[in-house]
């Protein structure tokens, strides 16, 4: 192993460097990432088991409860698999685009990464007791072991941690680069962290009311404040993950096909809407709740549909990319590129499958949030099959994609031919499985199938018998999918220890309006002042409303 | 900022789409008064066997073929859990929770609402056509909530 100095880190100590990596750093990344796909691996499996339970055809042991194998799915799979990784490929990033990592930055991630595995470890032997039975949005007055509660507020205090390590590495590659523009790596980044830390404030709040609660200390607990605070965050996570995919695809697509990214500024006024417009829209998620004037209900309804301008972009210029690679490698007549782009590579098929499948999940968060139509899926397994487009399809099959560049990058690895071809299958088994899953779990849903229900006749109803054929091929696309994960999962152990040796770089594509971008974007604080107006607008007047009038609070309860 | 000229297109006629569909929804909801159950009243939730009209479930005919049903929602039963109505008949049900959080669903309809703990919710539906309707949970409300489901019977 060789040892460089990093010209351009000269404050910094020595960093080790192999083939462009520091390996300090791509230590904390794999880490990262190791978590992430262990919570995979196990999330994967409690979804196999519903899958089965639900559908009739292997019904769950009697010491085993639907609903805490379904608050495990619900975490491992929407809060520690994501996070986990989002945390990974960012610090990941971060070390490529601005030359490594600050050493207290490297510490903050470990800090970080410390909080955060030992969050997780309480909550899920909180649920593994069978003492936290409240599924992934833990709605008071349900209430679950104080640890559970514990748990929780560690993971936030992680995510926080590695927050300050972005804000800091950012700000030092600025001060130390004036008047030059950030990578737009790293601006994504910093877009993903603002986003992510302010979601996070509402919850943390939420949480620390619940510990004492849960205690026995606080009495009553406000229901509706709670579940305001809940979905401030919960909707707006959702969309870091997504945030997070649209990173992937302006950076590293057009990079790995032989393309250049269709427009720097443009990709960065993508990244200044999403901050500013996602955090007000919460509100949808309570469309059908009492207490809430309408008024309110439908601003927050079109609050959150803005969200949809900055995707609208997204796709043109994604596509725009693609024609442009398409025919450059001789694709003729008005669809003919479609055909020449590199289908067969795993770096370019996961992600185009993800965007695809958001058109589909975009169309369908259009439709949760339009007031009205709200109220004919709510709640139901519509719902369901929605966020398995957007986070287990967008997302996820984006970081399927990710992994495959990431994970050999970071080793020290490359990915062979015989590799990709593994690749390609697990991201056609997990779609095709997906495919069954979600579209049943839609069509069931918009004939009133509800969600969050272990196997029931409802008293041998025959509206209730005319979703078991739905619920039947849910069961049949959880086992494809299992079949796609578990090969998945064997990929990334392969990709971490078992790949042949060699250097593999971190696709960062270029624009060639890149050199004039203007530098007020890079005025962070200005966006956030935007955001915190916009969130003021979204739920000052509610807030207090729910406050000044609210009722006799609830105490702890446990039904399970 | 300069764009390219059609994405200056495609970006005017998706988001008029999205501004129709804003206009849309607002005249359904202002002219139409078509909007999701929002009642805003609110009791103790640890009284609600003690508070009128919750002290006393049940099916209450309150016009020319016009009902007004007062049912409570608690872990794992909706009170009444077997109603009976003429075919033709504008219910409300006035509704709440006694512990944790529930839903209102009548499959195969658009009655569908959270009830809160502590909040009052109503929802209005005319029923024309005869027939049995299945009544269910659709929040998670602990670990019997598959068996919560009541009847509705349209004669």
């Amino acid at each position: 192993m060789e040892l460089v100095l990093n010209p351009t880190t000269s404050t910094q100590q020595a960093v080790k460097k192999v083939l462009g990596v520091k390996l300090q750093d791509a230590k904390l990344s794999l880490s990262y990432l190791s978590v992430s796909f262990a919570a995979l691996f196990v999330g994967g499996i409690m979804g196999l088991l519903q899958g089965l339970d639900r559908s009739g055809i292997m019904p769950l042991p009697a010491w085993l409860s639907y609903y805490q194998v379904l608050t495990a799915h619900g975490i491992l799979m929407l809060l520690v698999f994501t996070s986990t990784f989002v945390v990974g490929y960012i610090y990941a990033g971060m070390s490529y685009t601005l030359d490594g990592l600050l050493p207290k930055v490297r510490r903050l991630g470990w800090i970080g990464f410390g909080l955060m595995v030992a969050g997780v470890v309480m909550v899920m032997t909180t649920v593994a007791m069978g003492d936290a039975s409240v599924l992934y949005t833990f709605y008071p007055p349900l209430a679950a072991s104080p640890y559970f509660y514990i748990g929780l507020v560690l993971v936030v205090l992680g995510l926080w941690s590695c927050s300050a390590g972005v804000f800091i590495n950012y700000r030092y590659w600025r001060k130390l680069h004036r008047g030059q523009p950030t990578p737009l790596f790293a601006y994504f980044a910093m877009g993903i962290f603002v986003l992510w830390f302010f979601a996070s404030i509402p919850v943390a709040v939420e949480v620390l009311t619940l510990i004492p609660w849960s205690m026995g200390i606080l009495p009553t607990i406000n229901v509706m404040f709670s579940r305001m605070l809940f979905w401030t965050f919960g909707h707006t996570v959702v969309n870091v993950w997504y945030f997070v995919a649209v990173s992937a695809w302006y950076v590293a697509v057009p990079k790995i096909i032989g393309g250049k990214i269709f427009s720097d500024k443009l990709a960065r006024v993508v990244v200044i809407l999403l901050v500013v417009l996602n955090l007000p829209g919460g509100f949808h998620h309570m469309i059908i709740d009492p207490a809430l004037s309408n008024g309110v209900k439908y601003l927050h309804a079109y609050m959150s549909m803005a969200v949809a301008f900055p995707s609208l972009m997204t796709v043109f210029a994604m596509f725009a990319v693609f024609e442009r690679v398409g025919r450059k490698n001789g694709g003729k007549g008005l669809f003919g590129w479609f055909k020449k782009l590199p289908w067969g590579d795993v770096r370019f098929l996961a992600p185009m499958i993800g965007m695809i499948s958001f058109i589909p999940g975009g169309a369908g968060g259009i439709i949760n949030t339009s007031f009205q139509l709200d109220q004919v899926v709510h709640n139901t397994l519509w719902v369901v099959g929605h966020f398995h487009l957007t986070v287990a399809m967008t997302a996820a099959v984006t970081f399927i994609g990710i992994c495959y560049w990431l994970i050999p990058h970071l080793t020290g690895r490359v990915l062979t031919p015989k590799m990709n071809k593994a690749g390609v299958a697990a991201t056609l088994i997990w779609t095709f499985g997906m495919i069954l899953l979600s579209g049943s779990q839609h069509l069931a849903g918009l004939s009133g199938d509800p969600r969050r229900t272990a196997y029931t006749t409802y008293n041998g109803s025959e509206v209730a018998a005319s979703w078991d054929p739905y619920e039947l091929v849910m069961g049949i696309g959880a086992v494809i999918l299992l079949i796609g994960l578990l090969l998945q999962v064997y990929n990334v152990f392969h990709l971490m220890f078992r790949a042949p040796k060699g250097n593999t770089e971190f696709p960062v594509a270029h624009a060639d309006d890149e050199k004039s971008t203007p530098m007020w974007m890079e005025r962070w604080g200005l966006w956030i002042v935007i955001m915190l107006l916009v969130i003021g607008m979204a739920y000052a007047v509610p807030a207090v409303d729910f406050i000044v009038n609210a009722p006799p609070g609830s105490p702890p309860i446990r039904t399970w | 900022m300069r764009m390219h000229r059609s994405e200056e297109i495609w970006l005017t006629v998706t988001t008029a789409f999205l501004v129709l569909f804003l206009l849309i929804g607002g005249y359904l909801t202002v002219q139409l008064a078509m909007s999701p159950p929002s009642h805003r009243e609110t009791i103790d939730p640890q009284k609600v066997g003690q508070t009128a009209p919750f002290d006393n479930p049940g099916v209450k005919k309150i016009g020319e073929n016009e009902y007004e049903v007062v049912m409570t929602l608690e872990a794992f039963m909706f009170t009444p859990g077997d109603i009976e109505i003429p075919a033709g008949a504008k219910v409300t049900f006035k509704l709440t929770s006694k512990d944790v959080v529930h839903g209102f669903e009548v499959a195969k309809t658009n009655i569908n609402a959270m009830v809160m703990p502590g909040q009052i919710q109503q929802i209005t539906q005319t029923f024309d056509k005869p027939g049995k309707y299945l009544v269910l949970c659709n929040e998670y409300c602990g670990g019997g909530h598959q068996f919560m489901s009541a009847a509705i019977t349209v004669k």
